[in-house]
């Protein structure tokens, strides 16, 4: 179980709640912003430019999440004529937006306003329900374009690799985010929460984000786009308690300070950690750069300060505990007398060798047991390849790439966590997608990429999908899923209602 | 026709225009240059009151990815950085902003989100400089991270 890098942060950067000079920013001030920005990212919007080549260089990505529309953004920004469609598994767009960022943080889910404008742009197109690898390969789509950028995410979900792995109530976080975001393939997951203590294993902001939606007063959830069956199953959850463990120390704990200030601030919530463990802690401090600085002193505060009189008597009507573990391994789920169902962890004691980020756990030997009934294992995501024409590193889980490029594979691109691996917040993804984007304008610049020979791009493609029997969903198409989802949100006083079912989009796209 | 730029974006100058050696604009207005990534200096004015992230959109000035999550307090892509002198002025740094902060790219002791800071008077000639992102050469380059 490696320590989870700023473990999908796509949650750890939005952030809600906070007021700033200005105040509190209500939801729609996204939208005042939103034509603006328009002119800033699109200066050549319908501009008919000849700067590269005569024919119109038609690009295609696979994958609508952040790293697909940052990457069709850039390119469209940056290159005058060029053309790109984008592909979708699912009818709806927007990937992690929609179905990773914590239904609490509606401020992240602002960059769909840009998204919604790179979708409408006179030189883009949006394709949903496509299944890139199934319905269309990778081979066709290079057929059909002048050049393909891989963005199709980190789907899958490191495994613990420990014996009752597959027991009931233990949960990747992966499907656990997905079921309370509305992941069609998640939705019949109805997770066991008839108990008392929940373990979450590893300790990045995904794990946060399961901590604060398992722990969180209804009152705030229930204003979310959370969905209705998860916010039912949460009333009657019986969760009081969620340990969050993690291999290595109170320095190495892999959140980021916004998420860990939410879990300190939440309503109703204590913490309750174990002091033993932050030994030699304060004295590290003044070697850690700023930003693991703060981190950590917000952990030891939480952890060792006496609270004042207003925090004690916060504390003091709390129902619910959460705490990290730190110094813990998994070593085995623990299951009843019938040998089906989860009843506690055990978890193998370890100690650090080294110091800073770069310490190594390593097991004691001792072990320690934990009774719980719920277990989330949030050891980070991982890339699946999608097409065995497709060079993929399996080690690393990562399309092996050079600046974007497909290592031996002209005209193949990648952007997003497919290329990284499934680290880092937004703005991270943002700026590698526009590096990405960067590469192939340059290679069309620079005729490494060769445009001479005119493609047939979407044409052809929807011909072969149509022969295939695969109907897909065009922007306008997923507008028509969106304001149904809204109106009805807008009936039960939250911001949308998602639509659970791949069939149910696209029997409202069809409308 | 004095354009927008010229007056500052005024929309109520016309009726004092009159008066050309006071011109309205350059008295309430505040003039910020900006330094973008290639080194440009680029010059536009806001009003009193308007964040910085507000005058780069009204403005249209094309910082890529610039405020990506409009002004919320999520994300870091509104990062500048200023001189020491201009840093001080800017009034004290929320918890949040700072959690926000530690996130940003090439972030040094003179970083501020361009989304918390309002112009005054007082930061007239102020200039506010768009860090270069670094990260993923870093990380395109180390394959073994």
């Amino acid at each position: 179980m490696p320590p989870c890098v700023l473990l999908a942060g796509f949650s750890c950067s939005c952030q809600t709640h906070f007021s700033s000079k200005q105040g509190t920013y209500p939801r729609a001030f996204g939208l005042g912003l939103y034509t603006r920005l328009n002119k800033a990212f699109f200066p050549f919007a319908d501009s008919p430019g000849v700067r590269f080549s005569s024919c119109t260089p038609k690009v295609c990505i696979v994958g609508s999440g952040p790293a697909g529309f940052y990457t069709a953004q850039h390119l469209l920004k940056t290159h005058q004529n060029v053309h790109v469609d984008i592909y979708e598994r699912l009818p709806v767009p927007f990937g992690l937006v929609r179905f990773g960022v914590a239904p609490d943080h509606p401020e992240v889910k602002n960059v769909i306003n840009t998204f919604t404008q790179t979708a409408k742009h006179s030189r883009c197109r949006f394709y949903g329900n496509v299944n890139v690898g199934k319905d269309v390969s990778v081979g066709e789509l290079k057929q059909a374009y002048h050049a393909v950028v891989l963005s199709y995410g980190a789907e899958g979900n490191r495994s613990m690799g420990v014996p009752g792995e597959g027991l009931a109530g233990v949960y990747s976080a992966k499907d656990f985010v997905g079921w309370y975001n509305g992941h069609p393939s998640c939705r019949e997951l109805n997770p066991d929460l008839n108990c008392e203590t929940a373990v979450i294993l590893g300790q990045g902001n995904v794990a946060l984000d399961v901590a604060r939606v398992l722990l969180s007063p209804i009152d705030i959830l229930k204003k979310t786009d959370i969905t209705q069956p998860a916010l039912e199953a949460l009333v009657r959850s019986q969760i009081r308690r969620v340990l969050i463990v993690g291999r290595r120390g109170p320095v190495q704990v892999a959140c980021t300070i916004k998420e860990l200030r939410e879990m300190v601030n939440l309503p109703g919530t204590k913490s309750e950690m174990v002091e033993a463990d932050f030994d030699g802690v304060t004295e590290a401090l003044k070697d850690l750069p700023r930003p693991r600085k703060r981190l950590t002193e917000l952990l030891l505060k939480t952890a060792l300060d006496t609270p004042g009189d207003k925090e004690q008597q916060r504390r003091h009507q709390a129902s619910r505990t959460w705490g990290f573990r730190f110094f813990r391994s998994p070593s085995e789920v623990l299951a009843d007398a019938d040998g089906n169902k989860t009843v506690g962890i055990r978890l193998a004691v370890t100690r650090l060798e080294g110091s800073g980020e770069g310490a190594r756990a390593v097991l004691t030997g001792e072990v320690e047991d934990v009774t719980c009934g719920l277990v989330i294992s949030s050891i980070g995501y991982k890339s699946h390849p999608i097409d065995p024409s497709v060079p993929f590193d399996t080690r690393r889980a990562v399309i092996p790439n050079t600046m974007g490029r497909v290592k031996q594979a002209t005209g193949l691109y990648c952007s997003g966590w497919l290329k990284t691996g499934p680290t880092g917040v937004i703005a991270t993804t943002m700026n590698n997608s526009f590096d990405t984007a960067r590469s192939l304008v340059e290679d069309m610049e620079s005729e490494a990429l060769d445009l001479s020979s005119v493609k047939t791009g979407s044409e052809v493609i929807s011909a072969l999908l149509e022969e295939r029997g695969v109907k897909s969903v065009s922007f306008s198409d997923w507008e028509k899923i969106d304001s149904v989802e809204m109106s009805r949100g807008e009936a039960s006083g939250k911001p949308r209602e998602k639509i659970l079912t791949v069939e149910e989009m696209i029997q409202v796209a069809r409308t | 026709m004095l354009s927008r730029r010229e007056v500052g974006g005024g929309r109520s100058s016309l009726g004092f225009s009159l008066i050309p050696s006071f011109p309205q604009g350059s008295n309430n207005k505040v003039t910020v240059h900006f330094i973008n990534r290639d080194g440009d200096k680029i010059t536009a004015k806001g009003a009193p009151g308007d964040t910085l992230l507000d005058v780069v959109l009204n403005e249209d000035l094309d910082f890529d990815g610039f405020g990506a999550c409009e002004g919320t307090l999520a994300c870091s892509t509104c990062h500048l950085i200023f001189e020491d002198e201009v840093f001080k002025k800017l009034g004290p740094v929320t918890d949040e902003e700072m959690d926000m902060l530690d996130l940003a790219y090439g972030l040094t002791d003179t970083s501020r989100l361009g989304c918390q800071i309002c112009l005054s008077k007082s930061l007239d000639g102020m200039v506010a400089r768009v860090p270069e992102s670094v990260t993923d050469i870093r990380q395109s380059k180390d394959e073994s991270a």
